[in-house]
């Protein structure tokens, strides 16, 4: 199996999965449970999750472990079973996908705000990491990848865990951006040439944005990171912003309209693509068979 | 007054040792602990929601405001009646069931208490029967709610039908706040009102 790096470098464009949280809910999560505690008990939906994503045909495959550090799995009493949730997520995908496919460790933020805007510490918040991809690596995890960052001292210190743990481990890390007048920003006040510069010193080898505003927003936010950096640019889009339809969640952005935006996504230099809440196999099947089509070429 | 002035000053600039020892002077000078709230603290505040609507501050700034401004409320908090504490009405607040942070809810709860309204703030993690049940026992009119992630939204709609459930939809009012909500999904799940920020929250909630 040839490295995640090594594939973009010879110029490959990757396709990575969709949705893991939009998905548990269709098969039965109650919304407020905690999602990762479903690994402890619902092993089957998770793989079939996985091998969902895989015959759509994914390159990356993430785990059910978005909110899986010790920190944030503290706030439903299971910080104890650290260990156990994380590698059991890695377990159900490496089961579950085709040969190739790369097993990717979802880190979540840690639900705690840093001093002097919250109570978290970075020593505590690094341990949370640290124990959570600690459990990853050992269940043969291929590579961790940070998402939905808001604040870049968070994002930075979970990289840092990942090369702690794994110095040769292949780290993406992605932040989540609004729009603004004067260009995008996270919420807590990152620039997208801010995110890019400490992200890609810490040693993060993949870089970009998940979830937001939808596709096109998207394109625009790769576009901003390609115009400061080299480093490979992954964007995994929500399927837009979701709408109320008699109580349940309708995420608008068809795999047809994820369709029609792959070459955009492409020509602004972004290497991996996949999807965020709301996007299902059906958009992965859509982007895999733009970029097949496109790489034929 | 000048005092005032300075004291909104640091308030924007979250230095909370400066508005705790000016608001203390301001005191002792004589000035009514209404006054002191309303034209230094809820007008520093003011600024910092307008200035946080037009994304001209982040987060962050709000954060450290907020923090100075309570940093003047406890001084002032023992100073005001009971009437102009909790003058304007009870109001549940809390995060909804697993969500990530509370950091939009806290700031919603301060500028609330700062308005004048009393605040039972229920922390993160609320499920839906614990934002009803408080709202009943403690004979609250308004329940606030707060989601980041767009997987927990459906908790906010889930509140919403106990309400109906229970027929109390029209003696207790819902507002939704949060990255993912917005005005449409607000009138989607049947609430009465949506804010984008902590400083239109009070706004909304007044009209209510």
């Amino acid at each position: 199996m040839q490295s995640l790096i090594k594939r973009i470098k010879a110029g490959q464009i990757l396709v990575s999965d969709g949705a893991m949280g939009t998905a548990l809910f269709e098969k039965g999560l109650n919304p407020g449970d905690c999602p990762e505690a479903m690994n402890l008990t619902h092993g089957e939906k998770l793989r079939a999750i996985a091998r969902s994503y895989s015959e759509a045909g994914a390159d990356i495959v993430q785990t059910n472990t978005f909110g899986g550090s010790s920190v944030k799995l503290a706030e439903y009493g299971l910080s104890a079973k650290t260990k156990e949730i994380n590698s059991l997520a890695v377990t159900y995908v490496k089961e579950s996908v085709k040969e190739g496919v790369l097993v990717s460790g979802s880190c979540g933020p840690s639900g705690k705000l840093l001093e002097p805007y919250g109570d978290g510490t970075p020593a505590e918040l690094q341990d949370g990491f640290e124990r959570q991809i600690s459990a990853m690596v050992s269940a043969g995890v291929d590579l961790i990848c940070v998402e939905t960052m808001i604040d870049i001292n968070e994002a930075l210190i979970a990289v840092r865990a990942a090369k702690n743990i794994a110095l040769s481990i292949p780290v993406i890390a992605t932040m989540t951006f609004d729009p603004t007048p004067r260009g995008f920003y996270t919420i807590m006040g990152v620039s997208i040439a801010d995110a890019v510069e400490a992200l890609v010193k810490t040693g993060a080898d993949v870089i970009g944005s998940n979830c937001g505003n939808g596709l096109d927003k998207m394109i625009e936010i790769a576009r901003e990171f390609h115009k400061v950096t080299d480093t490979p640019i992954i964007i995994q889009s929500n399927a837009g912003q979701p709408e109320n339809q008699n109580g349940r969640l309708v995420y608008k952005e068809s795999a047809a309209f994820f369709a029609d935006r792959v070459q955009q996504l492409i020509s602004a230099g972004v290497s991996i693509i996949g999807g965020c809440c709301g996007t299902t196999p059906d958009h992965i099947r859509a982007i895999r068979k733009v970029v097949d089509t496109m790489q034929n070429q | 007054m000048e005092i005032l002035n300075q004291i909104a000053e640091f308030l924007e600039k979250g230095e909370d040792k400066s508005v705790h020892d000016l608001t203390e002077q301001a005191l002792k000078n004589g000035v009514p602990a209404t006054q002191i709230l309303n034209q230094a603290l809820i007008a520093g505040m003011d600024v910092i929601g307008e200035k946080f609507r037009a994304h001209e501050i982040f987060l962050p700034d709000v954060l450290l405001a907020a923090r100075a401004m309570q940093a003047g409320m406890e001084l002032l908090k023992p100073l005001l009646t009971l009437a102009e504490q909790s003058g304007l009405g009870k109001i549940v607040i809390g995060t909804v069931k697993g969500d990530l942070h509370d950091i939009g809810k806290n700031l919603v709860g301060i500028m609330l208490k700062g308005a004048g309204f009393e605040v039972i703030d229920l922390g993160k993690d609320v499920s839906p029967e614990k934002f009803v049940d408080t709202a009943i026992n403690e004979k609250a009119g308004i329940i606030g709610m707060s989601a980041l992630l767009t997987t927990t939204m459906p908790v906010m709609n889930n509140v919403v039908e106990l309400l109906k459930q229970k027929k109390l939809k029209d003696q207790i009012k819902v507002i939704v706040g949060g990255a993912p909500a917005s005005e449409e999904f607000a009138a989607e799940i049947g609430a009465d009102a949506y804010a984008f920020d902590a400083a239109s929250a009070v706004e909304r909630v007044k009209q209510l």
